[in-house]
């Protein structure tokens, strides 16, 4: 247990002193919400309908822009080697890292969440619903997203084919998060959709290490 | 009973017959299944157009089916560390990306005049716009990684995680949003079945498509096994 709590600590001062913590993609998570109005006109006409929405896309695009460092580092400079011979299993070691990546990275993103969408137009009831869809799913999108990175390790061009697999696999979550948004924004509760995303994120969390872990092994075969 | 195919060589021998053959039955398939889909009437809702659906519904079958195929080759691959279950993997990715796309394109090609619109978002159409991202990611991850033996256990993964989500993706998306029709022909309600007259021309096109994917198949991994023993054969050479 303790080895297990000594990865996470450092896993969370690596991914929180990574380039500024969660800063950069926070401003990254503002631009994208910027650029919407800029590209499809300011009014609020416009926007309000497809506020939560466009909000909790761009938490599943953020999630993406730490992913290729996840894993990376530690391959590169031999971390993972010794990870793999130290007393934790090596799935036990993947969600720890993903653990630390949401802490670090999908958290605070997950706290912009409702910012964002209210700023947009969305009714500022719909914010604590935002934010534990955003925070659920945030935690889904760091797993998910660790198949992809441990996949792409050693492959050239790392960053874009970390997108290119993982987000198709985001679409489960993402339907289930927006249905949930959506149904709340009519009016009808948004149980259901909550309920769904969590289940699939408790999904998430338990089988993809195992994948992590093999795709792992194989990039140090 | 395919046990013996697991011998490269075996396998070697008898697609070397397998192949032809069943690329004439599919040949033969395909033309009687086109031109009893032309003789076929019109639809009375749809006219003339009803015809894509002999070459758009057989494609996306095809589609589903070439995935099953490329997760069982990578299952068998993972456990087994099969080198020819790995060629068939990786044989299978264009073909299946290439039905995947045929079975959008026509898709649209038969909406426009059907629903009035070259692409809908519904639910069987985003399951297979979904189904192609997936062979594309596949093929780039294999492109991707030089070491040939590593890049066949990182698609098998991704292959096998693609398997497992391939459901949820379906059943998600079809809660999320669905107006194509129920299905209409082997299992459906007598009132919601397709007369004969169609159904015949869609089982010929869908063993076609099916005789298709399994020729071209054996010939791409035919291919595969010989471009590995050239390698092999040119690694020797050069270290002299």
């Amino acid at each position: 247990m303790s080895a297990a709590m000594v990865l996470l600590r450092r896993e969370l001062g690596l991914a929180w002193g990574r380039g500024g913590g969660p800063l950069p993609a926070l401003a990254f998570y503002a631009a994208i919400t910027l650029l919407l109005p800029l590209a499809a006109g300011s009014d609020t006409d416009r926007l309000a309908p497809v506020a939560v929405g466009v909000a909790w896309m761009v938490l599943a695009l953020a999630c993406l822009l730490s992913l290729d460092r996840l894993f990376e580092r530690d391959y590169e400079d031999g971390g993972l080697d010794l990870l793999m011979t130290g007393p934790l299993p090596l799935e036990l070691v993947c969600a720890i890292k993903c653990l630390a990546q949401w802490l670090a990275g999908g958290a605070p993103l997950a706290l912009a969440a409702p910012v964002a969408a209210v700023l947009l137009g969305a009714d500022i009831a719909l914010a604590p619903l935002i934010l534990a869809c955003a925070l659920v799913g945030a935690l889904a999108f760091a797993f998910i997203g660790g198949i992809g990175a441990a996949l792409a390790l050693g492959a050239r061009r790392g960053g874009l084919l970390v997108a290119a697999i993982v987000l198709p696999l985001f679409c489960p979550p993402v339907i289930f998060g927006g249905a949930a948004l959506y149904a709340a924004a009519l009016g009808s509760g948004g149980v259901s959709g909550l309920m769904l995303l969590s289940g699939w994120t408790l999904a998430a969390v338990a089988l993809s290490p195992l994948a992590m872990a093999a795709a792992c092994r194989n990039a140090l075969s | 009973m395919v046990s013996f195919l697991t011998n490269p060589r075996a396998f070697m021998v008898f697609s070397r017959i397998a192949a032809p053959v069943l690329g004439a039955a599919t040949a033969g398939a395909l033309l009687i299944g086109l031109w009893l889909g032309f003789a076929a009437p019109e639809d009375y809702q749809q006219g003339d157009s009803i015809r894509i659906l002999f070459i758009h519904v057989p494609a996306a079958w095809v589609a589903m089916f070439s995935y099953l195929c490329l997760g069982v080759a990578s299952l068998l691959s993972l456990v087994f560390r099969h080198a020819l279950a790995d060629a068939a993997a990786r044989a299978c990715a264009p073909l299946g990306a290439a039905f995947t796309a045929l079975a959008l394109v026509t898709g649209s090609f038969w909406g426009r005049p059907t629903w009035g619109t070259w692409w809908e978002w519904d639910g069987r159409m985003t399951s297979v716009l979904i189904l192609l991202l997936l062979w594309i990611a596949y093929i780039a991850l294999r492109s991707a990684i030089d070491d040939e033996a590593r890049a066949a256990r990182a698609g098998a993964i991704l292959a096998l995680v693609g398997l497992v989500n391939l459901p949820v993706i379906h059943f998600s998306v079809y809660w999320w949003n669905s107006l194509h029709q129920g299905s209409s022909t082997f299992r459906a309600e007598a009132g919601d079945r397709l007369p004969d007259v169609y159904l015949t021309p869609l089982l010929l096109m869908s063993l076609a498509y099916m005789g298709l994917f399994g020729a071209l198949w054996l010939v791409r991994i035919r291919t595969e096994v010989r471009r590995r023993r050239i390698r092999v054969l040119t690694l020797r050479a050069a270290e002299g």
